[in-house]
This record gives C-alpha cells, sequence and structure tokens, in this order.
C-alpha cells in the first residue's frame, strides 16, 4: 500500500496551478520518490477554476483517482475561497496555503472551521520584486515546499536551479529572478 | 541499465515512436492524445528521426495514409481518440483486412454526445470487431512498454494485422509518473527493420491490395483474417518474453493479482486496474479474499486463459467502461459470460458499467463493487446483474 502525501491544488485556467502540479512533481521525482502530478479537466477556459494533484510516495503509486482527503491544499487565486469549497476533505494535520495579500485574520473566516495550519503568501508582492511580472507558480511552489517540509529547503533550491537552468538554456536571464521568487517565497509564507 | 524518468503517458507513448523511428506518420490532431504528434512532430523538426511526417486534415486520412504507406512496405504510425477513431472507422476495417500492420496510439476518450473529453472506453470498444489486436495499459510505464512490444506482435508473419495500443485518456495520458524507460538502441535492436515479404511497391512482384472480394471468396478471406488474429495470443506471448529479458518487466495476456485464492475476483481494463489493487489490498488486510484480473490483451479475447484464471471465485464482478445498449451486458461483460459458459462454470458474474466521460474511480468505489460481490456470495441472491457505479438514478 502506498502512503502517499497528497496535495490538492486550486487555480483559475490560465494561472498555471497545472503546471505548479508539475514542477513539484519533478522537484520531488529528482529527490529519489514516486510521484504522480496530474489535472482534472472541466470545460478549459481561461479564468474557470481548475483543480491539479499531487501524490508523493516513497513507494510506488498504484491509485488513479483524483484527491478527495488531501493532506495539504494550494489556492494560488483566493478569489477561489468564496467559489469553491478549498478546505473540503483536507485533513486537520494538514494545512491550507493561501496566495492572498491579506492577513490571515481576514482568511480565517472563509476556510469553514478548518482547523488545521493555515499560511499565507503574497505571491503577487513576491513575483513583482523577482520577476517584474505576475507568475504565481514558484513563490507558491516555494510555499508548499516549505509547509510540508516535503524535502529540505536546500535540496529543494538546490534541485529547482538545476531545472531551470535546464528549462531556460536559451535565456539564463531568468533563472536569476526565478530563484529570487523561490528563496524570497520560502522567506515570506507564514 | 535502464533510465530513470517521469513523464506523462503522452510523453511515454512518444518517446517509444522516436526510438523506433517510423517511415511514415500521418496525424491529425484530437484530444487527450494530441501531445503525441505534438511531440512527435518536434522529433522530425530536431532530426532525431527520419520519419516522413504528414499533417493530414482529418483521421479518416490520418487512417488512410497510414495504410497507403504501409501497403507499400513502409512501417506506419499514427494517433488519435474518441470522435477521431470514429472517423477512421470504414479505414480501420480496410487496415486489418488488407493485412496492414500499422500501430496506432489510441488515447481512451468518451464518444459524444454530450460532448465529453474525459476518459471511458466507448471509442475502443465500438472498434472491438474491427479486426485489430488490441492492447490495454493500466500505467505509462505500460503504455511505453506495450508499444515497444506494437510491431514485433503486428509485423510477425503468423499474424500481419494492424495493432491498436491503448492508454486511458487524462488520467494515464496526462498524468506525469515514474517510468523507466529503455535507452534507445536496446529498442531499435528490439523492433528490428521492417523488411515484409510483400508490399505493393516491389518491383518484381506486381500484385494488388484491397481489390474487389467476390461472394466467392470474401469468406476465405475473413477467415483467413480470423486465423491472423487468433496468431496473435502467441506471438503476444514470445514478444512478452523477449521483452522481460531487455527490460526485466513480464506481461502476458492478462494480469493476475491475488487471484489464486481468491473469493472475489474483479475484471477490469485500464487506469483502474491500479485503483483496484489498492482495494483489493484493504479488503486482504480485514480478511477478504479479493483479487483483480486486468486485462492486457482484449482482441484477440484469451477466452480459455481467463477462465482457468478466474473459474474458482465465488463471485466475479466484469467492470465495463462504456455502455453497449443491449441492457444486459457490456462488452467486457458480455466476453467473459461467454467464455465461462462455453467451459461449463456457473460462478456468479455482475457486470459494472463505470467511469463513463471521466467519472471518477477511487478506492471507495471499486471497494463498494467488492462488498457487493460478498452480498451477493453470502445471500446466495444475485440480483440485477447489470449495474452502474457511482451513478445519480
Amino acid at each position: 500500500m502506498s502512503k502517499a502525501v497528497e496535495i490538492r491544488w486550486h487555480g483559475r485556467g490560465g494561472q498555471g496551478a497545472k503546471t505548479a502540479s508539475l514542477l513539484l512533481a519533478d522537484v520531488t521525482f529528482n529527490t529519489g520518490k514516486y510521484i504522480q502530478g496530474f489535472p482534472e479537466y472541466g470545460p478549459e477556459r481561461m479564468g474557470a477554476p481548475i483543480t491539479a494533484y499531487n501524490r508523493i510516495s516513497d513507494t510506488p503509486i498504484r491509485v488513479h483517482s483524483n484527491i478527495y482527503e488531501p493532506d495539504y491544499v494550494v489556492v494560488v487565486d483566493e478569489t477561489l475561497l468564496e467559489a469553491v469549497d478549498v478546505t473540503k476533505g483536507l485533513k486537520k494535520e494538514g494545512a491550507i496555503v493561501v496566495n492572498t495579500a491579506r492577513a490571515k485574520e481576514e482568511i480565517l473566516p472563509l476556510l469553514k472551521g478548518y482547523e488545521g495550519g493555515v499560511y499565507t503568501i503574497d505571491a503577487r508582492k513576491v513575483s513583482m520584486a523577482a520577476l517584474g511580472k505576475y507568475f504565481p507558480n514558484s513563490p507558491m511552489l516555494a510555499a508548499i515546499v516549505k509547509v510540508s517540509g516535503i524535502m529540505p529547503e536546500e535540496t529543494f533550491l538546490k534541485e529547482m536551479e538545476a531545472s531551470f537552468k535546464h528549462k531556460f538554456a536559451s535565456k539564463p536571464e531568468v533563472v536569476a529572478g526565478n530563484m529570487k521568487a523561490l528563496t524570497m517565497a520560502l522567506e515570506e509564507v507564514k | 541499465m535502464s533510465i530513470r524518468e517521469r513523464l506523462s503517458g503522452n510523453e511515454a507513448v512518444s518517446v517509444a515512436m522516436r526510438q523506433i523511428n517510423p517511415d511514415v506518420f500521418p496525424a491529425f490532431p484530437i484530444t487527450p492524445s494530441t501531445e503525441i504528434p505534438q511531440y512527435f512532430s518536434s522529433y522530425v523538426a530536431n532530426g532525431l528521426v527520419d520519419t516522413v511526417f504528414i499533417p493530414v486534415e482529418s483521421e479518416h486520412s490520418s487512417m488512410s495514409a497510414a495504410i497507403g504507406a504501409e501497403a507499400s512496405g513502409a512501417r506506419s504510425m499514427t494517433a488519435t481518440s474518441s470522435c477521431g477513431l470514429a472517423y477512421m472507422w470504414e479505414e480501420l476495417y480496410v487496415a486489418a483486412s488488407d493485412r496492414l500492420p500499422v500501430a496506432l496510439a489510441l488515447v481512451n476518450r468518451a464518444l459524444s454526445g454530450p460532448i465529453n473529453i474525459n476518459c471511458d472506453h466507448s471509442d475502443v470498444m465500438g472498434a472491438r470487431d474491427a479486426g485489430w489486436i488490441q492492447v490495454f495499459a493500466e500505467n505509462n510505464q505500460e503504455a511505453y512498454d506495450n508499444f515497444v512490444q506494437a510491431y514485433r506482435i503486428a509485423e510477425h508473419p503468423s499474424v500481419r494485422l494492424p495493432i491498436m495500443i491503448c492508454q486511458d485518456g487524462f488520467i494515464t495520458s496526462h498524468a506525469v509518473e515514474n517510468i523507466e524507460l529503455l535507452e534507445d538502441e536496446k529498442v531499435k535492436a528490439f523492433v528490428g527493420e521492417y523488411d515484409p515479404e510483400h508490399y505493393l511497391l516491389k518491383k518484381d512482384e506486381p500484385m494488388a491490395i484491397g481489390p474487389y472480394g467476390t461472394p466467392a471468396f470474401y469468406m476465405e478471406a475473413k477467415r483467413a483474417q480470423l486465423e491472423g488474429l487468433k496468431n496473435a495470443k502467441q506471438v503476444t506471448l514470445d514478444v512478452a518474453k523477449e521483452f522481460a529479458e531487455i527490460s526485466g518487466r513480464s506481461y502476458g495476456l492478462f494480469e493476475e493479482y491475488q487471484t489464486a485464492d481468491a473469493d472475489y475476483i474483479m475484471v477490469v481494463i485500464g487506469a483502474a486496474a491500479g485503483t483496484a489493487k489498492d482495494a483489493a489490498d484493504q479488503l486482504r488486510e480485514k480478511g477478504i479474499k479479493a483479487g483483480v484480473l486486468k486485462i492486457r490483451l482484449f482482441r484477440p479475447f484469451p477466452a480459455e486463459e481467463i477462465v482457468a484464471a478466474i473459474k474458482h471465485a465465488k463471485v466475479i464482478a466484469c467492470m465495463d467502461r462504456t455502455e453497449s445498449y443491449n441492457g444486459n451486458a457490456g462488452p467486457l461483460g458480455a466476453e467473459i459470460k461467454a467464455a465461462l459458459f462455453d467451459a461449463g462454470e456457473t460462478v456468479k458474474v455482475l457486470n459494472y458499467v463505470y467511469g463513463l466521460g471521466g467519472r471518477d474511480v477511487t478506492v471507495d468505489s471499486l471497494t463498494s463493487v467488492f462488498e457487493d460481490m460478498q452480498k451477493v456470495a453470502q445471500s446466495g441472491v444475485v440480483g440485477e446483474t447489470y449495474r452502474y457505479l457511482s451513478v445519480r438514478e
């Protein structure tokens, strides 16, 4: 039986929640884990709520279903807090990470009495400071790695740098900005 | 040493295609198989293969072009899903009856309507009587391994029939998972060069392919075609044995998971088999003898072998990811029941329609099927044999 760490991502079409889940699959794969990263497709259109998932395990993963009782939830777009039941099934031993500029106290009433860990990060602030553009992916990825503790921060940064260097081989100037977004996000999540 | 990677099912099949480096790849895109020709076209553009890539205007044409290329002696392949397969319909029969070993990567998706892009097996099951060899995968690894073995089965002189290598749309095609790839040279050596005995462009042997079959000959042609398909069973096993030697991964006509002493056996096709294995493990922890038989080869159907593997069960559940609108059984349920009947077996069989149009299949939902099987065994009452799983009535 696989005892996987299960993560559910909530975003809106076009924001890259699926890409973020695939990046998390990549980086955890690189540390020797068995992984799944997959999207749940509804009617695809920019701005529609979408869900993506990760399973991360020390043993092979056989189950192929969506995740209904995740250990962690990542909310890439805070407007979803009122549109989608983001804490549905979320284990109280787990945590939720929300991309918002608002204080945690303002978010709590929207979480339907969720008793587990609640973390926030202003991914827009981080992304604008590090990249000059709004790409919430990298900050949210760093935030969930920190909150879940699925790997040491140093390992995460080392693996991500290697993967950015590979991904942006033709535009190496982008690597530093993305790395800055990750390191800033590790500090900013609270 | 094999290569540890993480790939989606579509990426995995595309890698196998690159390693095989076919002569011709005609393509028309359709979700969720679109990525396959997309990745392959990048291999062509980057010079990683020397395949003739033909972008066509429809699936009717992609299969027609594959047939034309194969008839002229060129190894050809394509990919499709759902309505794309439906649009190939008449050509599927032409490929099979002309004995042309085309390989098709089929990424299973529901047929319309209502229009839906997600997984079920209505596309492939509709094509089950077209004369193709049909092979199914549980995950990206099996989709890759099956594709590497495809031409060795299809091109075998005793078979010479087209083959479709199936995987579940999105569930497998778009899920990134761990995979072990083989080195390019190993795959190339295993698959080998295509050297057909007869082909249209062989100048010293003028021949016709696909001429009119009069009533005096048509039936003999169909009968000969059946012989080729039946031979595919042994060839599939022989090829799997050789594949195990280069990969360390064993395949049969089907996979038996905890079936040997099982009281309750679920027969299932595709990605749901993995979920079913988790359900069976959980039940075994409670002392309930659950097992799973996963179909790999659906055409030809290994009826006798399956009967031998399941007949000792108290109750069997056949899982059909399609509706065949006869009101009594799905395609898998009908095959299994016919096979058991012919063997004189009277084990109780339930038949479930599940997962249509991407309806999620969970450990809990499949556990409920095992629970239904126990109820039948305990009460002796079968009740309705044709059932729907996870549906709002």
